[in-house]
């Protein structure tokens, strides 16, 4: 009953971070032109920022037919409230049939919000979106369970449809810069904008963001590492070969590493020249966060391991065996030298 | 004439006001934290006809996040004083998780379980997790973890957060009680954000927060004959339409497992060495053996 008070409208909500638009932005922009155009609907992606680094009119590029824009110093920092009611009030105005957000720390915060406001379903972290050809909904696709399940979820009697999306999820197309979309400034009523939280500052931390996400190799170790030293083997090979160190869930939650390392549907998603899984036995909670690599190489001692069955070289045996041999082949290769 | 929309607002603030004034004249901290038993392990079957987890015959702890939200609780009780409670929907056998966090020190448990709340959405989890915090409360500060092992959607914070009226933060990192209000860290993609937000609120919680004790010996003999406050849809006054799967706006309408797989090469034993070579050919193809040039 809902449905049909609908307009056909998919709201993309975009990311700008200090500044910067948040390259999900123009992925989720995308991914909503091609689901847009199954349903017959526009794309309307909305910013809200004080000051952003490029034209937000190049959204229409990916697919955007409409940019609302909220500008205004209350945008320089993020404040969870002020997001959570602009957007809802976004959505009691204009009815969108599907909203997405990306699954950052900050979408991940005032969507559940807004469901909550809004009295509509949210799902999390999906991997995969698409259209039910016969009813016309939305099949919001995600690992589940640890990961080692893929459950596609519906939202079939409220409206809208709600999903953030694991930013690198889904190819960005070449932009068509033909596309023209109408950029619209919002004027919001001012309650909208108040605020019981105060935003004391930020601390911006360079070191904090291990940056593994830009690498062409990451060497992710799992819990065939068997202890936090073991790590330094996979930095050893990572470094003749110019790369960084990744990890499976099971590596940072036993500390051997710290949590930026993390690849995976809870860590980083990455998309290497060369991924290395050594002693990651590979649930699809990891395999979420690397499966898109151009070339995938496994270690595990158990031939069964699941991360095989994705790997384009599988090496079945002992890894305190195979990577020393690993890099001493590399070194005398040419590898970095050290 | 006020609108509905009005009247709502003008209510909804003044029991705002009202938990705000409870809090004068008492520096003491009463602190709710939600946890969730998740499965010990991931190995997790699906019912596959209902789309739902199969929770028996799986080992069962409290959520690791959750352990970092009761540690902070217990914290803030110790400099603040003031209750510790702690909030859990689930099967009968989710008990267990609760004496676990009576063994580890909190003075009140509740259990939230119901036929009627099996195979709950966040909305609806979220739902029965507020008219129990209501029915309980005032409570000055609601804690729990950013997310659980086993869904890892860390949206039924914010969405009871918004049920209750509360400001909510997420993420947090570091935490500080300064007379009536949460001065809290949250850490986020590029750095740490500090925010201040009046009590009472609702924050969750990450690892970085603190390091969780064990329990001990005599909390956990007090856990084994301690009175678990067990309510239904009933105490907690929802019709069962609005919880569980009838209470659940989204549906999992499939189940399965990915195939995502690529024709490899498989090395083992006397091959091992053979595979290392393919391994080099494939470095020098994409440039990565070029003493280190183009990836420096």
């Amino acid at each position: 009953m809902h449905r049909n008070n609908s307009s056909s409208e998919i709201l993309v909500v975009g990311e700008v971070r200090g500044g910067i638009l948040h390259s999900a932005t123009i992925e989720l922009t995308a991914k909503a032109r091609k689901l847009a155009d199954i349903l017959g609907a526009k794309v309307t992606t909305l910013l809200m920022y004080n000051h952003v680094d490029r034209s937000v009119e190049d959204l229409s590029w990916w697919g955007a037919d409409v940019v609302l824009c909220a500008v205004g110093e209350e945008f320089e920092s993020f404040n969870q409230e002020i997001y959570t009611n602009i957007i809802s009030y976004l959505i009691e105005q204009r009815k969108p049939q599907i909203v997405l957000a990306p699954a950052t720390t900050s979408g991940r915060t005032y969507m559940p919000a807004v469901a909550a406001k809004i009295h509509t379903g949210l799902t999390a972290d999906c991997t995969g979106l698409d259209i039910d050809k016969d009813t016309g909904l939305l099949l919001q696709t995600r690992p589940a369970i640890g990961g080692n399940i893929m459950a596609t979820i519906q939202t079939p009697n409220h409206m809208p449809q709600m999903a953030t999306v694991r930013p690198r999820t889904f190819p960005v197309p070449k932009p068509d810069k033909r596309r023209k979309a109408q950029v619209k400034y919002l004027t919001l009523p001012e309650e909208l904008l108040k605020s019981s939280i105060e935003i004391v500052g930020k601390e911006v931390q360079e070191g904090l963001d291990v940056n593994i996400q830009d690498l062409d190799v990451v060497v992710s170790g799992g819990k065939g590492l068997k202890k936090a030293e073991n790590f330094k083997l996979l930095e050893e090979l990572a470094f003749v070969l110019g790369g960084g160190v990744g990890a499976s869930r099971a590596a940072v939650d036993n500390k051997w590493i710290s949590y930026p390392h993390q690849v995976g549907l809870s860590g980083k998603v990455v998309s290497p020249k060369v991924y290395f899984a050594i002693g990651i036995s590979g649930s699809v909670q990891h395999l979420a966060g690397m499966q898109t690599a151009d070339f995938i190489v496994a270690i595990n001692k158990d031939p069964e391991a699941p991360i095989f069955r994705v790997a384009d070289i599988a090496f079945c045996g002992d890894l305190f065996d195979i990577v020393p041999r690993l890099i001493e082949k590399i070194k005398a290769e040419g590898g970095k030298e050290q | 004439m006020l609108s509905y929309n009005e009247v709502y607002f003008v209510v909804e603030h003044f029991g705002y006001l009202a938990k705000a004034l409870a809090r004068k004249g008492s520096d003491k901290v009463h602190i709710a934290v939600l946890v969730k038993q998740v499965p010990d392990s991931d190995e997790v079957k699906m019912d596959e006809e209902k789309g739902t987890m199969v929770r028996s015959g799986v080992g069962a702890i409290i959520n690791p996040l959750d352990l970092h939200a009761i540690e902070c609780a217990l914290d803030l009780r110790k400099k603040h004083g003031g209750k510790v409670r702690v909030f859990s929907m689930g099967p009968p056998q989710a008990e267990e998780a609760l004496r676990e966090a009576v063994a580890l020190g909190v003075d009140e448990v509740f259990l939230l379980t119901d036929p009627c709340f099996a195979a709950a959405d966040t909305w609806a989890t979220a739902k029965t997790l507020a008219a129990a915090l209501s029915k309980a409360g005032p409570h000055d500060l609601i804690l729990a973890g950013e997310k659980a092992t086993d869904g890892e959607t860390g949206q039924v914070g914010p969405e009871v957060a918004v049920m209750l009226g509360l400001p909510f933060s997420t993420y947090v990192s570091r935490l500080a009680i300064e007379k009536d209000f949460a001065v809290v860290h949250r850490t986020v993609e590029d750095g740490v954000e500090i925010q201040r937000l009046p009590l009472p609120c609702l924050l969750t919680v990450l690892r970085d927060l603190n390091e969780p004790s064990m329990p001990t010996l005599s909390g956990k003999k007090k856990a084994r004959r301690f009175n678990v406050v067990k309510w239904s849809h009933e105490e907690i006054d929802l019709s069962p339409l609005e919880v569980g799967l009838s209470g659940s706006p989204t549906r999992v309408v499939k189940i399965f497992y990915p195939k995502v797989t690529r024709e490899g090469a498989f090395y083992k034993g006397k091959d091992l060495d053979k595979g290392i070579e393919h391994l080099l050919e494939e470095l020098h193809s994409r440039g990565l053996l070029d003493g280190g040039k183009g990836n420096a």
